[in-house]
């Protein structure tokens, strides 16, 4: 009799214990949708570290760089080839977002993966030259109301994308025309502020991670961060768009989804895991290393805010006209 | 503090044994990921981060660990393209053009040393003018802007007429192949996809890397197996003596020349090693091709562009260092990683963070010594490989292509593609078109595209913003000059010959 209780309560537990974590990570698979050296890969490389490191995956994490169609590939990779896999996470930005409303991945959209969590966020900024005519964002866009076509804006992403986005919610914000705007796309950040180094554009509309070194040096000046709050250490002092009266906020968030069709238990599993990862000291000095804000959104929370932020770039993108 | 003391602070950081290790170990591991095709110094480097990362290495010593794999890669990206006609990576395509042919001579060691001490005497140069003109050089390199690039690329191509040889119609036409190639993908201009027909791998353009492989391995493979079934093919004479004084003395001005040119267009951010060895390629071929031995295995034509993307690949590190945008693909990596262990690039780094700074920099001097003393004995090894039998050899080289193309972005669309282009390639050759045209149409079309497109918009549609500034009208002078040559060295020349009687 005793021998069957033991038995029973050792099967309950065990039962207990299963269904407590009907999942365990196996080989995970970080997947950058980029090259290596951007922020998807750093999404990857450092989200990835942390999990070994904090003892929440048992085997060190595989990172993979998946570039193409900006994202696009990875994207219908995972939608198509790897769906139900639990064991996968894919690096996401504004970027993601933004190509989803706009249509760029084709026929899939943001309903066609889990999404997981973000763990931090970088935030757009507007720079210009130290020797720059303009003290602040009154009177860079007193100007630019002026005669638009006098001053050039180097950002480091097509049109439509981030950066050019940055500047035309600027710009609807303060009742400047979007489409008057001259907006100049280079390759990627370095390039664009290079550019606005050397003369050739005026303002480089980035965000505040690329841009840090040079306001250390004194070599640029930072009229605007495009944060709700304003930002923490060198950051303190410069005010937010908001602050100054033009409704345009940039939250440049790092995070990741997962493939459809994956169980609830291993989703929970991973909002759980990024959760943990988010409230880690080591995150945290990773994070304000690289020039990153504090920002976490999991599990039904992130997956409402990705909705109404696709939902909310669909709209701009119509009303910019770069999308019919 | 002046430079020499900076400079003798940075060999103390980089001559502790661990450093010393790490910067034999970098270059070893970058010589064998160079010498793979495909696998270039991105995927290198990109590779071990983690592990640098994993093993808890101070900044300065990781970074001395990246960079070995990344100039040795560019070291070892010639053993393929001399050896076997396939680039290891995309600085070696230009040496594939005389160093195949030297190797197919029977001159394979000869090539090797000859490229190794080349690759050496550049990298030694770049690493020199990193240490004395690096501050002067990012404020020249900040004067560079689209209409300037756009010169530059236009001067690229008058070079490019050099490579014409016998067929100047059939070398149009290709570079013309590598034009439309470059506008396959999103036009950054309006964000609207070219030339895709809806694959959205198509969405970036066309991988410059996917193309070299299979124009110049896939089609060498089909050609090796064509010789193979007709009966055609030759047994190579393997000879594995090291270059001579008397070959290594007739190509050190091109050597020194080379160099300088990679250093100056790797220092630029928006150029990189493939330009730099094509422009110092044609250079050489316009000024010492008197006989018209080039691209049939002449040494100065593996020697000049083996010096200048070593060289370029210092110079790289000149826009990464001191404005913290990096002047290439590996460098962007190396970006990446200095800001994962918290370090800010920036002009302030000098300042900053002088150790992990000159620690680099000592370290290359140290690197670029190993490397060499590293290559030499080995020569006769690399030579070795000619000596497989082809029924290893071939499907040995297709192997290696196809995995190389495949870790650049793990597609397989890519595999395909590749194998498209190979095909191409070999009907290329059968009709007796040249293959380093279109390599050179691919990469300078896209960016004399952006760039023409950038300076406009800037301007408003003015176009006379494309010769406004100083410098961009000496480089329009010197494409000019570089289109007129041969007319002026005929004409100059025909005067110095004594008349008939």
């Amino acid at each position: 009799m005793k021998r069957f209780w033991l038995h029973g309560v050792l099967a309950l537990a065990i039962g207990l214990f299963a269904s407590a974590s009907a999942y365990t990570p196996g080989n995970v698979e970080c997947i950058a949708p980029a090259n290596p050296g951007g922020g998807w890969d750093f999404t990857c490389r450092s989200g990835g570290k942390l999990l070994y490191d904090l003892g929440i995956v048992s085997r060190p994490v595989k990172v993979t760089n998946m570039p193409g169609g900006g994202g696009g590939v990875a994207f219908a990779h995972v939608v198509t080839q790897r769906k139900g896999n639990p064991n996968i996470l894919v690096a996401a930005s504004p970027a993601t977002t933004l190509r989803l409303a706009q249509g760029k991945y084709g026929n899939f959209t943001a309903n066609d993966v889990r999404w997981v969590a973000a763990i931090g966020a970088d935030f757009g900024v507007i720079a210009v030259k130290a020797d720059a005519p303009w003290k602040t964002l009154d009177d860079l866009i007193a100007d630019i109301k002026k005669d638009p076509s006098k001053i050039a804006i180097g950002g480091g992403s097509s049109v439509g994308g981030q950066d050019h986005m940055k500047v035309l919610l600027l710009a609807k914000a303060a009742g400047i025309d979007p489409k008057a705007l001259k907006y100049v796309p280079f390759d990627g950040g370095g390039e664009a502020l290079t550019a606005m180094l050397g003369g050739f554009v005026q303002v480089f509309p980035g965000d505040a991670s690329e841009t840090i070194g040079q306001m250390q040096a004194g070599k640029i000046r930072i009229l605007a961060v495009l944060s709700e709050k304003r930002l923490s250490g060198d950051f303190a002092d410069i005010p937010t768009a908001r602050e100054l009266g033009y409704d345009a906020v940039w939250a440049v968030w790092r995070g990741f989804y997962m493939p459809p069709g994956v169980s609830d238990d291993a989703y929970n599993f991973w909002v759980q895991a990024m959760k943990k990862v988010a409230d880690s000291p080591e995150w945290a000095k990773m994070r304000d290393e690289s020039g990153l804000a504090p920002f976490y959104k999991g599990g039904a929370d992130f997956d409402a805010f990705i909705k109404k932020q696709v939902a909310d770039f669909r709209e701009l993108s119509k009303a910019l006209g770069l999308i019919k | 503090m002046d430079v020499l003391s900076l400079l003798a602070h940075g060999f103390s950081v980089a001559l502790t044994p661990l450093n010393l290790f790490l910067a034999f170990a970098g270059a070893f591991l970058g010589t064998l990921i160079g010498a793979l095709p495909g696998i270039g110094p991105v995927n290198g480097v990109a590779i071990l981060i983690p592990i640098a990362y994993a093993l808890k290495l101070p900044p300065e010593s990781a970074l001395i660990l990246l960079a070995g794999v990344y100039y040795g890669a560019e070291y070892g990206g010639r053993i393929a393209s001399i050896l076997l006609n396939v680039p290891g990576d995309a600085g070696a395509v230009i040496t594939t053009l005389d160093g195949y042919p030297m190797a197919q001579k029977g001159k394979a060691g000869e090539a090797l040393a000859l490229s190794a001490i080349s690759s050496f005497i550049g990298g030694t140069l770049a690493v020199i003018g990193l240490t004395l003109f690096a501050p002067y050089l990012a404020e020249w390199a900040i004067k560079f802007g689209p209409a300037e690039y756009f010169a530059l690329m236009v001067f690229a191509f008058t070079t490019l007429a050099s490579l014409a040889g016998k067929n100047p119609v059939k070398a149009l036409i290709a570079s013309v192949f590598g034009l439309m190639l470059a506008t396959v993908g999103i036009d950054p201009g309006s964000g609207v996809p070219r030339f895709t027909f809806g694959e959205m791998k198509l969405y970036d353009g066309v991988d410059f890397l996917v193309v070299a492989i299979g124009l110049f391995a896939i089609s060498e493979v089909l050609t090796l197996m064509e010789h193979s079934y007709l009966g055609t093919a030759q047994r190579i004479k393997v000879q594995t003596k090291l270059v001579s004084m008397k070959t290594f003395m007739a190509s050190l001005w091109s050597i020194l020349r080379s160099s300088l040119i990679g250093f100056f267009i790797g220092v630029l951010p928006g150029a990189g090693a493939s330009i730099a060895s094509a422009v110092a390629y044609t250079t050489e071929k316009r000024l010492v091709d008197h006989e018209g031995t080039f691209g049939t295995g002449d040494p100065r034509g593996v020697a000049a562009p083996e010096a200048a993307n070593n060289a370029a690949s210092g110079g790289a590190m000149v826009p990464m260092l001191t404005l913290g945008v990096p002047g290439s693909g590996t460098t962007a990596v190396l970006l990446g990683a200095l800001m994962m262990f918290n370090v800010t690039p920036g002009p302030l780094i000098f300042q900053q963070r002088p150790e992990i700074v000159w620690g680099l920099i000592a370290s290359m001097y140290i690197g670029n010594v190993m490397l060499l003393v590293l290559n030499l004995p080995l020569v006769g090894l690399f030579a070795r490989i000619l000596t497989i039998p082809r029924w290893f050899l071939v499907p040995a080289i297709a192997a290696l292509s196809f995995i190389g193309v495949y870790a650049v972005n793990n597609s397989a669309f890519d595999l395909l593609f590749m194998t498209g282009i190979g095909v191409v390639g070999y009907l290329m050759r059968k009709a007796g078109f040249p293959l380093a045209p279109v390599i050179l149409g691919l990469v300078l079309g896209r960016l004399m595209e952006v760039n023409l497109r950038r300076a406009l918009a800037i301007s408003g549609g003015d176009w006379s913003i494309l010769y406004a500034s100083p410098l961009s009208k000496a480089l329009w002078a010197l494409a000019l000059l570089s289109l007129l040559f041969p007319y002026l060295t005929g004409f100059f020349g025909s005067r110095r010959r004594p008349p008939d009687v």
